[in-house]
């Protein structure tokens, strides 16, 4: 069985970090067995089709300057979509910061609060991948960068724009997956060559 | 007429880090009780976990759904080697306030207080203060590679795992911080997107 994250950060059968992910056997057959389900072989492609899935996954790995990840996602997408890689490529530029920020519900917090950009898809953008993807991207770059500044408005922005209860439901798994999918790659490359 | 998401404007939202029990409420309906299916209860792993709402709209992908939770436990309930229970609460906590998630702090540094009971005041640091507030050399450690690596893009690099490597956390252990750090930059995004934290009960 192939693995993911194995591949991406370079581990072989036998080497010292293929032991160590060993120690955490479920952990990984299941962050393989999410990605299954939520990207390679989504059950139901009726909630989110898979050149929705592969945009949103490689959407969140740019956004996150995952460079390895966003490679792989890139390539599927490609083999789906060529038009919707070169609609996000060029989306890109104007999307990309640093996170989290966002605003705390007004108290003692608020003083940590922390302004920055509010990204809306262009119409660029919207033309070329339709109301419904763009609605999905908006929604996970709140969700990558700005997370505590989820509302119910969001929500209901990506029911108006089309999707299901159900389809908000496996796009919000996907996004937050991929955040953890994605470090879960920085970590151990960095581990790979720090290790004794 | 698209679905409409649930409002919930009486709720007095918690506006400040807490070790107590916070409830949950969520801004799409679940998935009704007696609707489940022997599928979505698999997806739910435990049974009893039907009774939350938060599991129940999340069993609107069964299968992600199952899997995410078996990667949870394994991550945090697997002793064997590796990092301390504390210390992997600890990460997932210091996570979380990073992120903002009021909810998921309050689980998870009420769990690191149970696993080192002697230690509840500097949780509860960690929940006042973030990165701020002092630890001893070995939290100092979990939490600033917890909190590099929940920065986006990750900042965690070479001087996280020396650091830890310094005051004794072997590989696995740092495979442990990796895991469960990346684990609730997951959990943190659907606890904070779906739904909204409540008062604790009085």
């Amino acid at each position: 069985m192939s693995d993911l994250i194995d591949e991406l950060v370079g581990i072989a059968p036998g080497d010292p970090l293929d032991a160590l992910r060993a120690k955490r056997p479920t952990a990984k057959a299941d962050a393989q067995a999410t990605y299954d389900a939520l990207v390679t072989s989504p059950s139901d492609l009726g909630r989110a089709s898979a050149v929705e899935r592969a945009a949103i996954g490689y959407w969140v790995a740019v956004l996150s300057s995952a460079g390895r990840l966003a490679a792989h996602y890139r390539d599927l997408l490609a083999a789906l979509d060529a038009s919707i890689v070169t609609a996000i490529d060029a989306a890109a530029a104007d999307a990309l910061t640093s996170g989290p920020y966002g605003a705390f519900p007004p108290g003692p917090l608020s003083t940590e609060d922390e302004d920055g950009l509010h990204w809306t898809a262009s119409a660029e953008l919207r033309e070329a991948v339709g109301a419904r993807l763009a609605a999905a991207l908006e929604h996970a770059h709140l969700l990558t960068y700005r997370p505590r500044d989820s509302s119910p408005d969001a929500l209901q922005a990506l029911l108006d724009a089309g999707w299901t209860t159900d389809g908000v439901v496996t796009v919000s798994q996907l996004v937050a997956f991929t955040h953890f999918q994605l470090r879960v790659v920085a970590g151990l490359t960095v581990l790979k060559e720090q290790q004794r | 007429m698209s679905e409409q998401v649930i409002r919930h404007p009486e709720i007095e939202r918690p506006n400040a880090f807490t070790q107590e029990e916070l409830g949950w409420e969520p801004w799409l309906e679940p998935k009704p009780a007696e609707a489940l299916t022997e599928e979505d209860y698999a997806g739910l792993v435990e049974r009893k976990r039907a009774d939350s709402p938060y599991f129940r709209l999340l069993v609107r992908d069964p299968v992600v759904l199952g899997a995410r939770t078996r990667a949870d436990n394994d991550i945090f309930y697997n002793t064997d080697s590796g990092l301390g229970r504390a210390e992997r609460e600890l990460s997932a906590a210091a996570t979380s306030r990073t992120n903002g998630c009021i909810y998921c702090a309050s689980v998870h540094s009420r769990f690191a207080s149970l696993q080192a009971p002697s230690r509840r005041d500097d949780v509860q640091r960690l929940l006042d203060f973030g990165v701020d507030g002092a630890q001893d050399e070995r939290w100092t450690a979990v939490v600033e590679a917890a909190v590099a690596l929940t920065a986006t893009p990750s900042h965690f690099g070479p001087a996280h795992v020396a650091a830890l490597h310094a005051v004794g956390f072997d590989d696995q252990a740092i495979v442990d911080v990796i895991q469960s750090a990346a684990f609730f930059n997951w959990a943190n995004r659907l606890m904070l997107s779906l739904g909204e934290p409540t008062p604790p009960a009085r």
